[in-house]
């Protein structure tokens, strides 16, 4: 009997003792005997961050800095602890928005506007100050930029004979033709959530301007807000209308479903992050190759408020400098941050895998790359730019966060109302 | 986990024991009854259970007390504040906080389902695995597949077999199935519970397998001298006999559904709508993704406090404490 018991409470506490022991997961970080060190994610662009990080090393071994990588969600997972319990980094990697100003209203990373000069003259203003609060630096970009486009597959637009959207009538007519020849129009990883939330930004700022989410954001108003609004609504006829492809709700962007769908033809468009440019070229080749791959800016809504020039994604991933990290180790990453980020073999490097870096003076170097097409175009993007929204899931609290998911879920299952997805977050945020 | 299942093998074998019962026949009896010599016999046996006790008692216990005390704290993590807030939180998961109850009766009919689901198929295969047939044996290693499979690579290839576009309905197109296995609230709650199965069903086959390996063959030979056919030797004979089998399976299927993790959050993450988001999930979810780490704790706690209870119910309800052997007679 004993022994069941002991079972029981074994198996029982194994929830418990795996919440601790990931609690405890930061203190192993390491101090790398007195070195600066950084945490970096796998996959993605990231391969170039470690080269560049060993090239510094061999530059500069008196101030090494040591690099550990880490898959992005345990990352997320880790580095709120890590950073609470002083145990952070040396340099933190975030996506600015809540989590870099929870760190600063809590004194955890050191400004950085006096070391940075050059860098700010060299970086697209729209991403610099994303890293910027109360006029002081405290993040600086450390990778490519990240814009949401449009991408469409040309093949199935010859087929039924239409040209390409640009303005949301053009939209609702070709839901309407895609539909009579069994086409789905956009593709849509809705199983994921977080590709919807692309679509609920671009509405919200088209319909009503950026100044409406920066409203609920930084003044604290209600998520009531007539642009949301439209843009939830809107989001459920498109699933309701044959907008998205019927399951979008069963589709997973962890494996690249939503984008297989585009280079099968089975929909025509899909809206996704200039991530998935390189995703089509390496998963889908023939369809990558075939010349019918384009990718366009999301059209613009007539009635609408937003300048049609406004873009939202990842403007790109930033470093901070941990406040409780040894002065001297402090000294080696912002000799790091202000000599060497975006040397040209980095950039060189990013541009060879078709990712931009976010700074003014690259069109000509973009010239020649493999990528150059689709470089210029999102450089044009990002430049043009009247304003770069950043991600609301990395703009909210991060407590906000899963509330923020949780409920756009509910809203592509068609499980509330826009006004219910209004009140819920209202209560949870304020 | 086998723990539980060693004591039937042990005490099984007969062999063994027919030499000394043969020995201590011969020897002369004693006037008296030899003493049950407490000391003696609990010496050595209470220091080789020191180990366990003690990483029993750093790896269960001093996080059970440790959770038990952050439900009762507000720690903001970055902030690196700790405060103490008494009941507060508390309140807010079994009150304020509506979806507390929702994942409670996911997590019911998770673990009812999974149950259904399970015990009747492992005791079914278990039985059918015990027969002596080359084939069975055969057989039996391809049941036992699924459970040397990883939670995560189980979880990505289930995705890509419900992938509405290019999964088995996609491929089977000619069959009338449903392609939202895992997008329709309505459906995902059974296909977790299938897969869940799949995994577990092999663990628990086995175990019934070595039940039924145990029933002495007399026991059969006697039923059929009787006359008595298959279907009734099953249901008088080997029912019977695997009422500790039985016993030690369920509480490891109910227990085990209730504190089930990894394969739901690799497979859905909870969506769609949260229809399959059961309490461990949502204890996850709420600390690691939420950052509520007070929340967390109490969801935490309250799993505790359910698979405690779940467990002593059943060995009430089996009423462990009456038995004395399965041997005598059926």
């Amino acid at each position: 009997m004993a022994r069941k018991h002991s079972l029981t409470a074994g198996i029982s506490g194994l929830s418990i003792t795996s919440l601790v022991a990931l609690t405890a997961c930061g203190d192993d970080s390491g101090d790398g005997g007195g070195d600066a060190n950084a945490w970096v994610l796998t996959g993605g662009g990231w391969p170039q961050i470690e080269e560049d990080f060993e090239r510094w090393n061999d530059e500069s071994p008196e101030q090494a800095i040591d690099v550990e990588a880490y898959e992005n969600d345990a990352y997320k997972e880790q580095i709120r602890t890590a950073v609470g319990a002083g145990e952070a980094p040396t340099l933190i990697m975030s996506w600015t928005g809540g989590a870099l100003l929870e760190y600063v209203e809590s004194d955890r990373v050191i400004p950085l506007t006096e070391h940075t000069g050059e860098l700010e003259d060299r970086v697209h203003e729209a991403v610099w100050q994303n890293g910027v609060i109360d006029d002081e630096t405290y993040a600086v970009p450390l990778n490519d930029v990240q814009p949401v486009v449009m991408y469409y597959n040309q093949e199935v637009f010859d087929e039924v004979g239409l040209d390409i959207p640009e303005t949301w009538s053009d939209v609702e007519e070709a839901i309407e033709v895609f539909n009579d020849n069994d086409i789905a129009p956009f593709s849509l990883a809705g199983g994921s959530t977080w590709p919807a939330l692309m679509w609920l930004q671009y509405l919200t700022d088209r319909h009503g301007g950026e100044e409406q989410f920066a409203g609920v954001i930084e003044d604290g108003e209600s998520w009531s807000n007539e642009s949301i609004l439209f843009a939830l609504e809107t989001i459920q006829e498109l699933g309701e209308n044959g907008g998205f492809i019927d399951t979008y709700n069963g589709i997973s962007a962890a494996q690249n479903e939503d984008a297989q769908l585009l280079a099968d033809g089975q929909a025509a468009m899909l809206l996704q992050g200039s991530w998935v440019y390189a995703t089509i070229n390496m998963d889908f080749p023939e369809f990558a190759e075939s010349g019918d791959f384009g990718f366009t800016t999301f059209p613009e809504l007539e009635e609408g408020q937003g300048d049609p020039s406004n873009i939202v994604g990842n403007p790109a991933n930033y470093w901070s400098v941990s406040a409780d990290a040894p002065e001297e180790e402090q000294e080696d990453a912002i000799a790091y941050l202000s000599e060497h980020l975006y040397n040209d073999e980095a950039v060189d490097a990013m541009l060879d895998a078709g990712s931009l870096p976010p700074l003014n003076d690259i069109s000509d170097r973009i010239e020649g790359t493999e990528a150059e097409d689709f470089l210029t175009f999102a450089d044009e993007l990002v430049a043009e730019a009247n304003h770069f929204q950043l991600s609301w899931d990395q703009a909210v609290m991060p407590e906000h966060e899963q509330v923020l998911m949780d409920n756009l879920s509910e809203i592509l299952s068609g499980n509330i109302t826009p006004e219910e997805f209004a009140e819920n977050m209202d209560s949870a945020t304020s | 986990m086998t723990e539980t299942a060693a004591p039937r093998s042990t005490d099984a074998p007969e062999s063994p024991q027919g030499p000394k019962v043969a020995d201590e026949a011969k020897r002369p009896r004693p006037t008296t009854p030899p003493k049950k010599s407490g000391i003696h016999r609990q010496g050595p046996s209470f220091l080789m259970a020191v180990p366990a006790v003690a990483l029993f008692g750093l790896f269960a216990l001093v996080p059970l007390f440790g959770v038990i005390a952050i439900s009762f704290l507000d720690w903001q993590t970055v902030r690196g504040t700790v405060e103490w807030v008494g009941t507060s939180n508390w309140e807010t998961v079994l009150s304020d906080r509506s979806f507390t109850w929702r994942a409670l009766e996911l997590t019911v009919y998770f673990v009812v389902g999974s149950y259904l689901f399970q015990m009747p198929t492992a005791l079914l295969l278990g039985v059918f695995m015990a027969g002596a047939q080359k084939y069975r044996a055969l057989l039996s290693v391809l049941y036992f597949l699924p459970l040397l499979f990883s939670s995560v690579a189980v979880g990505l290839t289930f995705q890509s077999l419900f992938s509405p576009n290019y999964g088995i309905s996609a491929a089977l197109s000619w069959l009338p199935l449903p392609n939202d296995w895992l997008s329709n609230p309505n459906l995902v709650m059974f296909v977790m519970v299938f897969v869940v199965g799949w995994c577990f069903i092999p663990f628990h086959a086995l175990l019934y397998q070595a039940g039924v390996r145990q029933i002495p063959q007399t026991m059969y030979e006697a039923a059929t001298l009787d006359g008595a056919g298959r279907v009734r030797q099953f249901f008088s004979i080997t029912l019977p006999q695997l009422r500790y089998t039985f016993i030690t399976s369920s509480t490891l299927m109910l227990v085990g559904s209730l504190t089930y993790f990894d394969l739901i959050y690799v497979l859905t993450g909870g969506s769609p709508a949260n229809a399959v988001r059961i309490l461990p999930l949502d204890m996850y979810i709420e600390g690691f993704s939420s950052h509520n780490l007070g929340n967390a704790s109490v969801i935490a706690v309250i799993l505790v406090a359910i698979g405690l209870a779940l467990s002593l119910l059943l060995n009430v309800l089996s009423g462990s404490t009456k038995m004395q052997s399965d041997k005598a007679g059926a």
